[in-house]
């Protein structure tokens, strides 16, 4: 697993994939912190908003880090070499997914330097920024991460395009945040239900007005791995055809 | 070392590997001959563990690859049909990945050197694999198969694309791994298995259809019985007195004409040394021979003798012999 893990963290420094992420979400994110802080009309040292949009572009930007894992190695038939060496399925998978994450962990952790500013220089208007509120938003952030990140992951067994892995993964990914706004408009309990127990952005929210929820992160963990689990099953059924 | 027990694997209602059995002791060599779509990768795709069949069994040493794949695939060194190797790394880094990936206990920097050096890549060991031609990436595959002196190789059609030279370098290569590790090529190069295996395995249409050392091979099948001649002469009287002498089987003529000369394929039986005899009958008739050469075995002359001899003995089904071309 971690010769994997070693592979897959060096293809993204050695090719731009890494670099175009990380300047991408870095640029993107700077860019949206700022219109949602100081230069909101009412400008707030409240964090909320950003980190609701956040979740959003993260649906765009962390496929662009999965969209390769398993399909590239498909396309140039390097997958033979994975899958006849003594590691199990699921370490390689795994293997995978910790390089994913680690890189969306180098982003989230860059992007705080986005926070400077709100601490060093408070704005006039702005009250004093709310530490607690930050913290959990960013558990919130990294747990939505991982579960992007195992639904691309998967996403990239299904193809050896990786152009096609990242739209289905950036569907997958707007599918389950868009069911909370769907589930505003409609009013049919048994939907509803399942709707919200679906609902990524739904669990998310309780974050950003600062309630730690046990249940939301059960729910992220599971859910990311199921994803991984997912990938597993892909691979073993295709072997058996 | 390798026990094969009605290995089958169907895709959608075609059987790639029909019931396929066979067992291959320590230190053999062996080739898997067959035409492209026999099945061979298949099977190697099967021994491997890569794929998963649809019935029956594999053995590595012992230990059944589906039921431990961990400890069995340890055991493996495995060269597809086209090498794994990442394009962006280079010689270095992509063996040394190869030696983690497969968790290897040996002393990395010893033995790659050791690897790198038995099939002559040292010298370009820090150039990026994409860089590098057709035989050295194929060397470099090899090298990947030998990392951690796995006791089984397994290479899928290791010289396609390789030039004569490296074809014959790529042979003693070979011979000199049989020392250490237990060998399985695949080819459809008939030659190739003559050149290099002590046994010989030829599969068709997903079944096994000969089994045999490459010593007695060769005497069942390698006997050609035939050669082409050119001579020059009237084409019907000049086939008129070859179809005259005696032992001569059959004779055709391709009909492409060269000035007033033919080409001739002549069939003969039984172990008579025609040809003299030939000389002296197209010399009396003032007939002079242009060019003579013995015509190869081709591997469509084995499987034809070959499901022949099957059908002899009685022992193959004959719904698929109308299928073989």
């Amino acid at each position: 697993m971690i010769a994997i893990y070693k592979k897959e963290m060096r293809t993204y420094f050695t090719t731009p994939l890494g670099y175009v992420f990380l300047a991408v979400a870095l640029f993107v994110s700077a860019f949206a912190f700022a219109l949602t802080t100081y230069y909101s009309s009412d400008p707030t040292s409240n964090t909320t908003s950003y980190f609701t949009i956040m979740i959003f572009l993260m649906a765009i930007f962390l496929p662009i880090l999965t969209m390769r894992s398993f399909s590239e190695e498909r396309r140039t038939k390097t997958d033979q070499l994975l899958f006849t060496s003594p590691l199990s399925i699921f370490s390689l998978v795994l293997g995978k997914f910790l390089a994913s994450l680690s890189m969306f962990l180098i982003y989230v952790l860059i992007s705080l330097i986005n926070l400077i500013p709100l601490y060093a220089n408070v704005a006039a208007s702005a009250s004093q920024p709310n530490g607690a509120l930050i913290v959990g938003n960013l558990m919130a952030l990294i747990l939505v991460g991982a579960c992007f990140i195992a639904i691309g992951i998967f996403a990239s067994t299904l193809t050896e395009n990786s152009a096609v892995a990242m739209v289905i993964t950036i569907g997958i990914l707007i599918g389950l945040l868009f069911i909370y706004f769907i589930n505003l408009l409609i009013n049919v309990p048994v939907l509803e239900t399942i709707f919200e127990w679906l609902s990524i952005y739904g669990r998310f929210s309780s974050f950003t007005y600062g309630v730690f929820d046990i249940a939301s992160l059960i729910y992220y963990l599971s859910l990311t791995g199921l994803f991984l689990f997912l990938s597993e099953r892909v691979f073993q059924v295709r072997r058996l055809g | 070392m390798i026990e094969v027990r009605n290995l089958t694997r169907r895709f959608g209602n075609n059987y790639a590997v029909d019931d396929v059995s066979f067992t291959i002791k320590e230190g053999e060599i062996v080739g898997l001959l067959g035409p492209n779509g026999a099945g061979k990768s298949t099977t190697m795709n099967m021994i491997t563990g890569y794929l998963s069949p649809t019935r029956g069994q594999v053995l590595v040493d012992g230990v059944d690859i589906f039921e431990d794949p961990q400890s069995a695939k340890k055991k493996i060194g495995f060269l597809p049909e086209q090498p794994p190797l990442y394009m962006d790394m280079t010689v270095w880094e992509y063996l040394s990945f190869v030696h983690d990936l497969k968790n290897c206990e040996f002393n990395k920097k010893e033995h790659l050197a050791e690897i790198m050096g038995l099939v002559k890549i040292t010298e370009v060991k820090n150039k990026l694999i994409k860089n590098l031609s057709k035989g050295f990436k194929q060397r470099v595959g090899i090298a990947g198969t030998l990392i951690g002196n796995p006791q089984i190789i397994i290479l899928d059609e290791p010289t396609v694309g390789l030039s004569p030279e490296q074809v014959i370098e790529f042979r003693s290569l070979v011979r000199g791994l049989a020392k250490k590790h237990t060998v399985i090529l695949s080819t459809h190069i008939l030659g190739e298995v003559q050149a290099v295996c002590g046994r010989i395995l030829v599969m068709n249409q997903g079944k096994i259809i000969a089994d045999q050392p490459t010593a007695t091979f060769k005497q069942t099948v390698g006997q050609s019985n035939r050669f082409q001649v050119k001579i020059a002469g009237p084409q019907r009287e000049v086939q008129n007195l070859l179809r005259s002498i005696h032992s001569v089987k059959g004779v055709t003529c391709d009909g492409h004409r060269d000035v007033d000369a033919y080409t001739y394929i002549i069939e003969y039986t039984g172990s008579v040394e025609i040809r003299k005899m030939l000389f002296n009958e197209l010399a009396r008739k003032g007939w002079p021979i242009l060019a003579m050469e013995d015509v190869s075995v081709s591997l469509e002359d084995v499987f034809v003798q070959l499901i022949k001899k099957a059908d002899e003995n009685g022992d193959q089904p004959k719904k698929k012999q109308g299928d073989i071309k």
